[in-house]
């Protein structure tokens, strides 16, 4: 029994649909929806808990229908789904312990002293802080307390809506972690919607690409990455390079780059033959320096000190990302030569059409 | 978002109703009037002299204000004088002294102030904290940063405050002048007693010798139609441009600019200030005080009194907090058209002088239900609709402390509706609404001119026994209900002066 079905789900606000037939399954562990502003990630996750009333569609919580289905939606207090807003909104006039407390049974919250103990250990937080006000803590630890006070009262699944948004980068990576943890550690399914990318795909089980209110790809964070759906995802996630080429239909295409090696698509088809759009990952693309490879001019140059991502434009006008080691960064505006290793990824189709 | 409850609109309805009132019997009553018999009326000599004298008191006096409240602001927050909290407290509490207390200190000890120049200086003196407090907070809320890159690009500071600071207080200063425009449009007590004729001291002359004639209404149509161009000029020169900060983070301390020599004289100019707005009012007061103790005061209507101004504050600080909660609650949690259109109706009433609210309240209720005029009910009334803007203003404060995300997290973690209220949004409120009813039962308790009109016969508060006294020019009788009144004014202009300070969470 998944934690979270849902099939073919439509919302909106007055007359212009935010999402447009939404089927999505979530089994156990994290999914990460991931996609840019205003596409309809935030009122998924607000239908869902129940703040948004859906359309059509319907949703069902580890196996009780919700939404949809002829009968009345269930009223967001009944459904039992831990909810974690942007910035946590612990309450503000309660201490991390009542604030942990708040949702168990008006006869548990007296004597919650064992729960919220237990949900501060989950969340990695000492126990200590149970006296705190939430405006003494820090941005991480009140993330971390308002997951904590989602956990309480057990639920099947949590809803995290950007959740690390406001932390800085170095906290950001760490409280994500820690977050996971815990929700491993209660065994609660959550949905998590980020806008980083490095964030969704680090942190998640599954990611589900979303752009204008549909599903683009929703696959485990490798076979978004390796195998995207389409050219919009995979210049999204991979932030790849399309060109435009021509397969031949038996594992090989040309473009400005040469003849190189495409992935195998559904077992038993070669790729596509044909005008293809061709995906490179920019850590595809090697600068070489013996001489061989098409040659291209440094467009510009942005270090990262790990490594760096250097924009080439090919004399064919074409323009490619590569990625290149610290230690050997080109110029901006040098000449070099460059090579695609390994198997890129073909579209079947031109741009447009 | 959901609709609202049905009772809920209905409350909501019923106060922009009763709002509405004033405004709605100011065109009534244009409509009434045919324009030949309002012309005729208006066009003479002695409407000229009045329409004269209130215009320049208000260029003057607003002018006059603005100086000094923003270069009080600037001295405070943006030099090295010494003793700076000092200062703040020291030029915000004139506000304590109602300004026709202030008016009865000059008036008692010197009657010089009786002309033009003595009644922009004693209303300068009483509503600069006006424009000061505002420009405070709004210097302590500007990023010093944005002075920083100015100094840096090569400006003096000098050019620094002209072509950065001053433009980034703007609304602030002008919000204030519009206050102390509408304050000086509305004043009456300390301009009747300086003997300074103005359109309000006019209608309250005319509402005393021929009751509710057609002059004292026509005269309240122009005291409105001031304000409104009043208001009208400021939404012209505030314009459409963003003020606000750009970038998130907090603001840290601003540089100060060092005064260097010319650091005495700014502290005598403040001391001078505080010399003339606080202890000149302050020391008449005390003077009489001695001499009115000597011929021996009369207890038991001083008693009376108290009793009565207690009485008012408090039903008029509840029932108006109470009146505001609906109306801000529709706003903030069912933002529609018609929410919005209940709060700005409420709104319109801060353009309204306290006495044509007074007339109007007079007016309506003899015409439609005889039976509240002359109560104490009929006063409340004119009190809440007087004071709903600023409790609306403090209330909506107080809810947008409690944003939708905690009812929401309320709701999942399994709350239902009441449940909500009465373990979420109201222990986050509660203090807050107490603050803004405490806020308004004191401005309730030194209202002078819409109690003149409305309070029962036979029924006085501190205010119309101090002005029954004053006016009558039994100065000595006067002085106990004055220190009364300042008393009662200090705690909210201590909790005015702290908020303007404190900074941005």
């Amino acid at each position: 029994m998944p934690a979270l079905e849902i099939r073919a789900l439509t919302a909106g606000y007055g007359k212009d649909p935010v999402l447009r037939g939404i089927d999505l399954t979530v089994t156990s562990g994290v999914t990460a929806i991931l996609g840019s502003s205003g596409c309809g990630k935030t009122t998924l996750l607000r239908a869902v808990a129940g703040f948004v009333q859906p359309a059509a569609g319907t949703i069902d919580v580890a196996g009780t229908r919700v939404v949809g289905g002829g009968g009345r939606s269930v009223p967001a207090r009944r459904r039992g789904i831990g909810y974690v807003p942007q910035e946590g909104a612990l309450f503000p006039h309660l201490t991390v312990a009542r604030n942990i407390a708040f949702g168990l049974p008006r006869g548990q919250r007296r004597n919650a002293g064992g729960v919220v103990a237990e949900a501060l250990a989950m969340v990695e937080l000492d126990p200590s802080l149970a006296a705190r006000f939430p405006h003494q803590l820090s941005g991480g630890q009140q993330q971390r307390v308002a997951l904590a006070r989602a956990l309480a009262p057990q639920p099947s699944l949590v809803l995290l809506d950007e959740p690390f948004s406001s932390l800085d980068a170095g906290l950001r990576e760490e409280t994500g972690r820690a977050v996971v943890r815990a929700l491993r550690a209660a065994d609660a399914a959550a949905v998590l919607v980020a806008h980083d990318q490095g964030e969704a795909l680090s942190l998640a089980d599954q990611v589900a690409v979303m752009a204008q209110g549909r599903f683009l790809q929703v696959a485990p964070p490798a076979e978004v990455y390796l195998e995207p759906a389409d050219p919009q995802v995979a210049s999204f996630i991979g932030h790849a390079s399309l060109l435009p080429g021509e397969g031949d239909g038996a594992g090989r295409a040309t473009c400005a780059v040469g003849e190189l090696a495409v992935r195998p698509g559904h077992p038993g088809t070669a790729g596509p033959a044909g005008p293809v759009q061709l995906a490179i990952r920019s850590e595809q693309v090697q600068i070489r320096t013996d001489g061989a490879g098409t040659p291209g001019e440094v467009v510009d140059v942005s270090f990262f000190g790990h490594d760096a991502t250097v924009r080439l434009r090919l004399d064919s006008g074409e323009q490619l990302a590569a990625r290149t080691p610290a230690d050997s960064v080109p110029h901006p505006g040098e000449k070099v030569r460059l090579s695609v290793v390994g198997e890129v990824v073909a579209f079947a189709g031109q741009p447009g059409a | 978002m959901a609709a609202p409850a049905l009772p809920l609109l209905l409350v909501g309805l019923a106060v922009a109703a009763l709002a509405l009132v004033p405004l709605g019997y100011v065109l009534w009553s244009t409509a009434e009037l045919g324009p030949g018999e309002a012309g005729a009326f208006l066009w003479r000599p002695r409407i000229g002299e009045l329409l004269w004298n209130t215009t320049r008191l208000l260029v003057v006096g607003v002018l006059a204000s603005v100086a000094v409240g923003v270069a009080g602001a600037w001295v405070v927050e943006r030099t090295d004088v010494p003793g700076r909290g000092w200062w703040h407290g020291l030029l915000c509490a004139p506000l304590a002294v109602p300004a026709f207390v202030n008016g009865f200190g000059w008036v008692s000890t010197t009657h010089a102030v009786q002309s033009f120049p003595g009644a922009v200086m004693v209303v300068t003196l009483s509503y600069y904290p006006l424009v000061y407090l505002p420009t405070v907070a709004a210097l302590r809320r500007l990023d010093p940063a944005v002075e920083e890159v100015a100094t840096a690009l090569g400006r003096s500071p000098w050019s620094v405050f002209w072509r950065v600071t001053l433009p980034a207080t703007s609304p602030a200063v002008l919000g204030g002048a519009l206050l102390v425009g509408l304050h000086l449009l509305a004043e009456y007590g300390a301009l009747q007693l300086l003997n300074y004729p103005t359109l309000t001291t006019a209608i309250l002359q005319q509402y005393g010798t021929v009751f509710n004639g057609p002059e004292a209404t026509l005269l309240a149509l122009v005291l409105v139609a001031f304000c409104l161009l009043l208001l009208g000029l400021e939404l012209l020169l505030r314009g459409r441009r963003p003020r606000s900060r750009v970038g998130a983070g907090t603001s840290r301390v601003a540089g100060r600019v060092p005064l260097g020599r010319a650091r005495p004289l700014v502290v005598l100019a403040l001391a001078g200030l505080v010399l003339w707005a606080l202890a000149v009012p302050l020391a008449a007061l005390v003077r009489w005080l001695v001499r009115g103790t000597s011929a021996g005061i009369e207890g038991a209507e001083l008693a009376d009194a108290l009793g009565n101004t207690l009485l008012l504050a408090v039903l008029g600080g509840l029932v108006t907090t109470a009146a505001a909660v609906p109306v801000v609650w529709l706003a903030v949690r069912h933002r529609s058209l018609l929410t919005t259109a209940i709060e700005r109706s409420v709104y319109t009433a801060s353009a309204m002088p306290g006495i044509v609210i007074a007339l109007a309240l007079v007016t309506v209720s003899i015409r439609a239900v005889p039976d509240l005029y002359q109560t104490m009910a009929l006063l409340v009334a004119g009190y809440l609709v007087l004071f709903l803007p600023r409790a609306v203003v403090s209330v909506r404060g107080t809810f947008e402390l409690v944003p939708p995300a905690l009812e929401e997290v309320a709701r999942s973690l399994g709350c239902s509706g009441p449940e909500v209220a009465r373990r979420v949004t109201l222990p986050l409120v509660v203090p807050g609404l107490a603050g803004a009813g405490a806020l308004v039962a004191l401005a309730v308790s030194t209202e002078l001119t819409a109690t003149l009109l409305l309070a029962p016969i036979g029924t006085d508060t501190l205010a119309t026994k101090f002005w029954s006294e004053a006016s009558s020019i039994a100065y000595g009788a006067a002085a106990p209900y004055a220190l009364a009144l300042i008393v009662l004014s200090v705690p909210s202009t201590w909790l005015l002066a702290r908020l303007s300070t404190r900074s941005d969470r």
